[in-house]
């Protein structure tokens, strides 16, 4: 972090950028603050790009300043000399700048066949699915069979997180990981979003009717946000996301944690919450592992909007754009989703002040 | 050919006399003299340029704060797809087009171009085109997918599928805003289309067979050459996003699935199709600013351009190699290592003959007599703001450093001290450096001046730290943000910045204006200029040159005005003497022209007609196509049987 900050108030002094105050900000989102190592090889491909660049503007800007200044018009007949070219000089400065480019050809090529690699079976397999507007995580392997979070992927640190991305309708149902979507294939269709944690890796657009691989790891624990970085429609801007990496073991303990199915309610306020969560609805969109219906049986799997089995377990909710902490940030969104979240597919309820306490009160019980 | 049916003109078909007035706005409607029409391109241009200026004004005050709510999310997606639209296809091509127009017959020594009345038709379809797209404030709202517009949210879903900005509910409603939307970008494109390849069509022949006799290719003044690389650009760039939009129109209106992944379409094939054009629009965009300053860099330096032949080639050869670069907009898309290996080494060693271009502009000022006029601070300016756009571009071509860059703030730095600071910057050089000869006048110097340094400031604090932004983790195309990521302060000053950049702007419209009646008079060559449209009066008479020069050098004017002493140097040759230019008068009877015809204008009403068509359906929809195909293909009918204003000619 201290590396970090020194280098990019290098960079301040270096393009004279008077901003008070930027030492000490915080980038959260910086690529120039990479987190893991797939970030740091596009991240150091910059820094060799960017330094070459830097001595050529200032090449480049010296000698236009110089002609102006020590060839400007003083007045007087004379003529200057005819000078129609020199063969030699063009020959330089057309191999000259051949040869800087092969020189940052020949790591850029090999950085892009490293990060093309496979990162084979230690990593971990999650899906993740693209939605208008807003991102599910689903574990697959063994260890995280049927966790599905939204907004919110969490990994382990230290090592490779092999993501297969997908993008969906944001009004249909996600047909399941064990189907892949494939050009050709009648499957419900979104846009095309694009994956984005700078600090952990660059950018790989999610398309429909592909299946789009990225590897991300981080080296420390910590929270890393990102967002969709391909235009997506009203709500683009409000499609965040953030990676929480654990060590290791805590990991394995959140997971653990996360594979529990919701217990039923018991305060009363929530109970009613409960209820209304089937009566108005929201149960059509919306999975709770270990739901009761009051129709009776669990109830139905659905996945069109977030599974909400751990919903209070989340830091953020909504397109990673609200706090779960915030109750008014919740009882707005269930008031009216598309006034907080314009062109959001979660519909406008109609519910009474009453029935948000209720639901609140419910959704807060699910840890 | 013999028996060409005589004169029935002045008998049977009256309605197709030749328009006669030579003042006034009718003259405007019919002209066919490329001065007039390239003087309304300018016009055309710079609405356009304020529109899309106040369009990205309008963002930047969205943006000067996070969670602002000055715009909504909807109107923001079309302010800023619009801005880029208008940028690219109604300022950066006909400004292209301005310049063409009125410059390069000029330069090589040509009456006018090859097909007087094709010119006006592109430029009235241009204009019917810039109407139909922005038609779209009274029809529904105006397209809001983005310039590049990638399916299928421009498509089958689109970016709102709640319904929410039309009030909840109605998918099919959402729908039907939606299609218009699209429709407008799809057919919009379409007939400005027309109006480029025409264009296009109608240079390449004018500098192939018009030139003076003696200017051999090799003669040519670089910005004449520019022209005519541009042209063929368009006309191999624009079939490409002719077709895309074609398929585009019949997805949206007629239920075709070209995109539609469901279907067996894929949204990866209107990336490719939209890029294969959209590059190659970068260097349409670019090289007209390039020949500009190719031009003002010799004249304000009294040399010649250093390494005109490398000048040459290397246009040609970006030319060329930007044909191979497209795919480097989407490294992103997963298009797998082994092509963007490719398209990053192709997109590498573009900048070799950028770079080849930018030295040599240096060597022409070196060793030189540089005089700062406005002209050449903004051509200067150009270079060296341009220098920085090609720095970031080679950082693009970089892959895995890009996949960090792309769709953020970072790329828009990028293309905008491209197109900002090589093609805006160069354009009003240009401006400054033509106006004398287009109006007799000179523009204020000191005015311009400030225009300059106010631009350079304002371009910097705007764009330079837009660098950071991306860098620092912000995406393009986002309405808003949120605090906490360190983006708030420079937003602000950005938004600053670009209030700058339109008080500048300002000042140069009012330099324009003001110096028509105010300006000092100029007389034929003020800048002791080196090119042949120097050679004739300011402003030229409608037929350009009383004669036309015989052409013996490159910088035919100059080696005009200077000869070799007996020591081997140049010395000038005194006013009058055996080299001087004399500029004839000649009476205007003595020279035929091109008549105006309004049939031009006419067949350019049809087009719009007949794309509003597409938003009706049933019978209303027969009809408004027969009507706008009856106006068109009628217009061009009575254009190609319209006779001779005089006998005999």
């Amino acid at each position: 972090m201290r590396a970090a900050r020194r280098r990019w108030s290098a960079w301040t002094i270096v393009l004279g950028v008077p901003i008070a105050g930027c030492g000490v900000q915080e980038l959260p989102q910086s690529a120039l603050n990479p987190a893991g190592p797939v970030a740091q090889s596009q991240d150091q491909l910059w820094d060799l790009v960017f330094w070459i660049a830097v001595v050529v503007f200032v090449i480049v800007q010296a000698l236009i300043l110089i002609a102006v200044f020590r060839f400007r018009d003083k007045g007087g007949d004379e003529i200057p000399k005819q000078v129609a070219g020199n063969t030699r000089l063009e020959l330089l400065w057309t191999i000259i700048p051949a040869l800087i480019l092969v020189g940052i050809a020949v790591p850029t090529v090999r950085t892009i066949f490293e990060l093309a690699e496979d990162p084979g079976e230690e990593a971990l397999d999650v899906r993740v699915v693209g939605k208008q507007y807003w991102w599910a995580f689903e574990y697959l392997g063994d260890e995280g069979q049927g966790v599905i979070t939204a907004n919110e992927l969490h990994i382990p640190t230290d090592r490779p997180v092999a993501l297969n991305m997908q993008s969906l309708s944001a009004t249909q149902p996600d047909p399941g990981f064990d189907q892949e979507p494939q050009v050709g294939q009648p499957v419900s269709n979104g846009v095309i979003h694009s994956f984005w944690v700078p600090r952990l890796a660059g950018k790989q657009d999610v398309v429909p009717g592909h299946t789009r691989p990225l590897t991300i790891q981080a080296d420390e624990p910590g929270t890393y946000p990102g967002q969709c970085a391909e235009f997506c429609g009203l709500s683009h801007a409000r499609m965040r996301f953030e990676v929480i990496a654990h060590e290791p073991d805590e990991f394995e303990a959140w997971l653990a944690s996360q594979t529990e199915p919701a217990e039923p309610a018991t305060d009363a306020l929530a109970a009613e919450g409960q209820e209304l969560f089937e009566s108005q609805t929201c149960i059509n969109c919306h999975a709770i592992d270990g739901y009761e219906s009051a129709a009776g049986g669990a109830a139905a799997e659905v996945r069109i909007g977030p599974n909400l089995t751990h919903f209070a377990s989340r830091n953020k909710f909504a397109g990673g754009i609200f706090d779960v902490d915030d109750p008014e940030q919740l009882a707005a969104w269930l008031r009216n989703p598309q006034e907080v979240k314009p062109g959001s597919q979660m519909p406008n309820l109609g519910l009474s002040d009453e029935q948000i306490d209720a639901l609140s009160a419910y959704l807060y019980t699910l840890e | 050919m013999t028996a060409v049916p005589a004169d029935t003109g002045s008998t049977g078909l009256r309605i197709l006399q030749r328009p006669k007035a030579t003042t006034g706005l009718w003259s405007w409607v019919t002209t066919t003299d490329h001065k007039k029409i390239g003087m309304m391109y300018f016009i055309a241009t710079m609405f356009f340029f304020v529109v899309a200026g106040v369009e990205a004004l309008l963002l930047r005050v969205q943006l000067a704060v996070p969670e602002n709510d000055f715009l909504s999310p909807e109107l923001y997606n079309q302010l800023y797809t619009m801005h880029g639209i208008t940028m690219v296809f109604f300022v950066g091509i006909p400004l292209g087009a301005t310049f063409f127009n009125y410059i390069m017959p000029l330069q090589i020594g040509a009456r006018d171009v090859a097909f007087p009345r094709l010119n006006a038709f592109s430029f009235w379809v241009f204009c019917a085109a810039g109407i139909f797209m922005y038609s779209g404030i009274v029809l529904g709202g105006l397209p809001d997918g983005g310039w590049f517009n990638y399916a299928p949210l421009s498509t089958t879903v689109g970016p709102d599928v709640s319904g929410y900005t039309t009030g909840g509910g109605s998918g099919e409603l959402a729908y039907q805003v939606h299609s218009g939307r699209m429709l407008l970008y799809s057919v919009g494109l379409q007939i400005a289309g027309i109006a480029t390849l025409a264009s296009a069509v109608n240079f390449i022949v004018t500098i192939l067979n018009m030139r003076a006799p003696g200017m051999t290719l090799m003669r040519m003044p670089v910005f004449t050459w520019m022209t005519l690389i541009v042209a063929f650009l368009l006309l191999f760039a624009l079939p490409v996003i002719g077709i895309a939009l074609w398929q585009l129109m019949f997805e949206v209106r007629f239920g075709a699935n070209f995109f539609n992944p469901a279907a067996g379409g894929d949204p990866i094939l209107w990336e490719h199709m939209f890029w294969l054009f959209g590059h190659p629009e970068v260097y349409i965009l670019v090289l007209p600013a390039f020949g500009i300053i190719s031009e003002i860099i010799p004249t304000f330096s009294r040399k010649p351009i250093f390494g005109y032949t490398a000048m040459v080639f290397a246009g040609v050869a970006i030319g060329f190699l930007g044909w191979g670069v497209w795919a480097h907009h989407m490294f992103a898309a997963g298009m797998g290592p082994v092509a963007n290996t490719a398209f990053g080494l192709t997109t590498m060693f573009i900048a070799v003959p950028t770079g080849v271009k930018i030295f040599n502009w240096v060597g022409t000022l070196w060793g030189g007599k540089v005089r700062l006029t406005s002209a050449m601070l903004f051509a200067i300016g150009a270079v060296a703001m341009f220098t920085i756009g090609g720095l970031s571009g080679v950082t693009h071509s970089v892959v895995p450093s890009n996949y960090q860059q792309t769709d953020s703030y970072y790329v828009v730095a990028h293309f905008h001290y491209v197109l900002f600071g090589g093609l805006v910057f160069g354009a009003i050089g240009g401006i400054y450096y033509w106006y004398p000869k287009v109006t007799g006048r000179l523009m204020n110097e000191t005015w311009g001046k400030i225009n300059f340094w106010t631009l350079l400031i304002g371009f910097n604090v705007t764009f330079g730290l837009m660098h950071f932004l991306g860098l620092w983790g912000m995406p393009r195309r986002i309405d808003t943000y949120y605090a906490g990521f360190g983006w708030e302060q420079l937003n602000l000053i950005i938004t600053y910045g670009a209030f700058l950049i339109a008080a500048s702007i300002a000042l140069l419209l009012l330099n324009v204006v003001v110096s028509l009646r105010r300006g000092k008079l100029a007389g034929d060559d003020p800048w002791d200029a080196r090119t042949v449209e120097w050679m004739t009066t300011s402003p030229p008479a409608h037929y350009n040159f009383a004669e036309i020069p015989q052409i013996s050098a490159r910088d035919e004017l100059w080696h005009r005005k200077h000869a070799v002493s007996d020591s081997g140097d140049y010395v000038r040759v005194p006013a009058g003497g055996s080299g001087a230019i004399v500029v004839r008068e000649v009476e205007d009877s003595d020279i035929h022209m091109p008549d105006p015809s309004v049939f031009p204008a006419m067949s350019a009403v049809g087009l719009p007609i007949m794309g509003w068509a597409l938003f009706t359906s049933g019978n209303l929809m027969i009809v408004m196509l027969a009507v706008g195909s009856v106006i068109t293909v009628g217009s061009l009918f009575a254009w190609a049987f319209e006779p001779s204003a005089e006998e005999g000619h």
